[in-house]
C-alpha cells in the first residue's frame, strides 16, 4: 500500500518534471520560417532539441510542409501557420507536397 | 489566322506560334488528327468545321480572391457566357484541373453551378488544388465515378480517343508532376492494340512535357507516357497549370497549355517565382480565357483556338 502510493507519487513527480522542462524548452527556443515566392526562407536552419519551428505562408497560393514519416501540415492558405516541435536530433528534410520543387532542411542538434 | 492558311503553305509550327498570341479560349479542331489553328473563334465558325469541336477550360480556381483577381467566380462566369454565346454548340468540354482554389465543398458547388450553365458535358481531371481537402474526397465524390486510381479514364468521341490523366498525386520532394507506375501501366494497356490512325487527345493538369523545371512545370515520368504514344499518327496533349498559352510540336505530338479563367502567371523565368500575377485591371481579361478544339475527319488537321475573355 505504502509502496504503491510512493511509486505513484514518484511517477507523477517524474511526469511533472518532464512537462516542466518541455515547457521551458518551448518557451526558450522558437524559430520561424517564412514561405515567400515559393521558397522556404531560410531553406536551411539549425536548431537545438526542443525547438518549436513555425512556418508561415505569405504567398497568394496554398502550400504544405511535409517531411516523410516525420511531420505533415495541413494545407496552409495565405497567412496560415504550422508549428512542429523537434524532440530528437537529426537532419529533417521537408518539401511542399503541392509544389515539390520547394524544399528545406532543419538540422536539430 | 484562319482556315485558308491551310492552302497558303504556312507551316503548322508557324501557325501555332501565331496562335500563342491569339487569345483566350482554345477552340480545338481535330481534323484527321493533327491540330491546327483555324484562327479566332469567329473565323473558325465561318469555316464551318464539319467535324468534332470541343472546348477546354482550365484553372478556374474558384475561391481565389487575392489581388491578381478578387473575382475568380465572375471571370469564370464570363468564360461560360462566351461558350453559351457560340453559334455552334461544341460537343463537350474538358476541364484540365484546379477547378477550386482550396478544395472546399462550397468552392466545388460554385464551380459546378457556373460551369453547368454552359449546358455541355464536362470531362474533368484534377489539379493539385482539387485534392487538398482533409479527406481528399470532394473531387472524387463529384467527378471520380467510373475512373481508375486517382481519377484517370479514357473515352471515345467523334472518332477520337480521349485520355484523361492525373499527374498531381504523390509528388516527390524535388520532383515535378507525377503519373506513377500504376497509371502508366494502365495507359500502356489502354493503347495496346488500338489503331495507330486513331487520333489521340491526352489531357492532364500539369504539362506532360518539361516547360520549366525550376518552377516545377513538367511531369517527372511524362516521357514514359509519350513513349506509349509513339507510332500514333496524331497525338494532342492538352494541359493547364501554368495559366498561359504555350505550344510545342514534336513529330506527331502537339503540346498545348490553356489559359486560366482566374488569374495569369508570369512567363517562365520572368519573375522570382510562379504564382498569381497582378496586372493592370484593364489587361486582366486579355490574359484569361478558354480554348476550342476542332477535329475534322479526313483532312488530318486538328485546330486549337485560344480565345481571351477580352482583346
Amino acid at each position: 500500500m505504502t509502496y504503491a502510493t510512493l511509486r505513484s507519487l514518484g511517477l507523477r513527480l517524474a511526469v511533472a518534471t518532464v512537462m516542466t522542462s518541455q515547457m521551458a524548452a518551448a518557451r526558450c527556443e522558437e524559430s520561424s520560417i517564412m514561405i515567400d515566392n515559393f521558397t522556404f526562407e531560410p531553406a536551411q536552419l539549425v536548431v537545438k532539441i526542443g525547438t518549436t519551428v513555425t512556418w508561415k505562408n505569405r504567398d497568394d497560393i496554398p502550400h504544405t510542409v511535409v517531411s516523410a514519416g516525420k511531420f505533415r501540415s495541413k494545407t496552409l492558405d495565405t497567412d496560415d501557420s504550422y508549428s512542429f516541435t523537434f524532440t530528437a536530433a537529426g537532419d529533417y528534410t521537408y518539401f511542399c507536397s503541392l509544389h515539390p520543387h520547394m524544399k528545406g532542411t532543419i538540422k536539430v542538434e | 489566322m484562319s482556315a485558308h492558311d491551310e492552302h497558303t503553305g504556312v507551316s503548322r509550327r508557324r501557325v501555332l506560334e501565331c496562335m500563342t498570341w491569339a487569345g483566350t479560349g482554345v477552340l480545338w479542331t481535330i481534323s484527321g488528327g493533327v491540330p491546327r489553328s483555324l484562327g479566332l473563334v469567329e473565323s473558325a465558325l465561318a469555316a464551318e468545321p464539319a467535324g468534332l469541336t470541343f472546348l477546354q477550360i482550365s484553372d478556374s480556381h474558384i475561391g481565389f480572391d487575392k489581388a491578381a483577381n478578387p473575382n475568380a467566380k465572375g471571370t469564370l462566369e464570363e468564360a461560360i457566357g462566351k461558350i453559351k454565346a457560340m453559334p455552334r454548340k461544341p460537343a463537350f468540354m474538358i476541364h484540365t484541373g484546379d477547378i477550386t482554389h482550396l478544395s472546399k465543398a462550397a468552392e466545388f458547388d460554385d464551380a459546378e453551378r457556373i460551369i453547368s450553365q454552359a449546358g455541355l458535358d464536362v470531362h474533368y481531371v484534377p489539379g493539385e488544388h482539387d485534392f487538398i481537402d482533409e479527406e481528399v474526397k470532394f473531387y472524387r465524390e463529384r467527378y471520380g465515378r467510373g475512373t481508375k486510381g486517382a481519377g484517370w479514364y479514357a473515352f471515345d468521341a467523334g472518332g477520337v480517343h480521349f485520355i484523361g490523366l492525373v499527374n498531381v498525386v504523390d509528388l516527390k520532394a524535388g520532383g515535378l508532376g507525377n503519373l506513377g507506375a500504376e497509371q502508366l501501366e494502365w495507359l500502356e494497356d489502354d493503347l495496346k492494340g488500338r489503331s495507330k490512325s486513331m487520333p489521340i487527345v491526352v489531357f492532364a493538369h500539369i504539362p506532360l512535357w518539361t516547360v520549366y523545371p525550376t518552377w516545377g512545370w513538367g511531369t517527372e515520368d511524362g516521357a514514359r507516357a509519350l513513349d506509349y504514344l509513339k507510332g500514333f499518327g496524331s497525338v494532342t496533349v492538352l494541359n493547364g497549370h501554368i495559366h498561359q498559352v504555350m505550344q510545342k510540336v514534336e513529330g506527331n505530338v502537339t503540346f498545348h497549355t490553356a489559359r486560366s479563367t482566374a488569374f495569369p502567371q508570369p512567363a517562365p523565368g520572368t519573375a522570382p517565382s510562379p504564382g498569381p500575377m497582378k496586372v493592370a485591371d484593364d489587361r486582366l481579361r486579355s490574359l484569361l480565357g478558354i480554348a476550342s478544339i476542332d477535329f475534322k475527319a479526313g483532312n488530318e488537321r486538328l485546330a486549337i483556338i485560344d480565345t481571351p475573355l477580352q482583346g
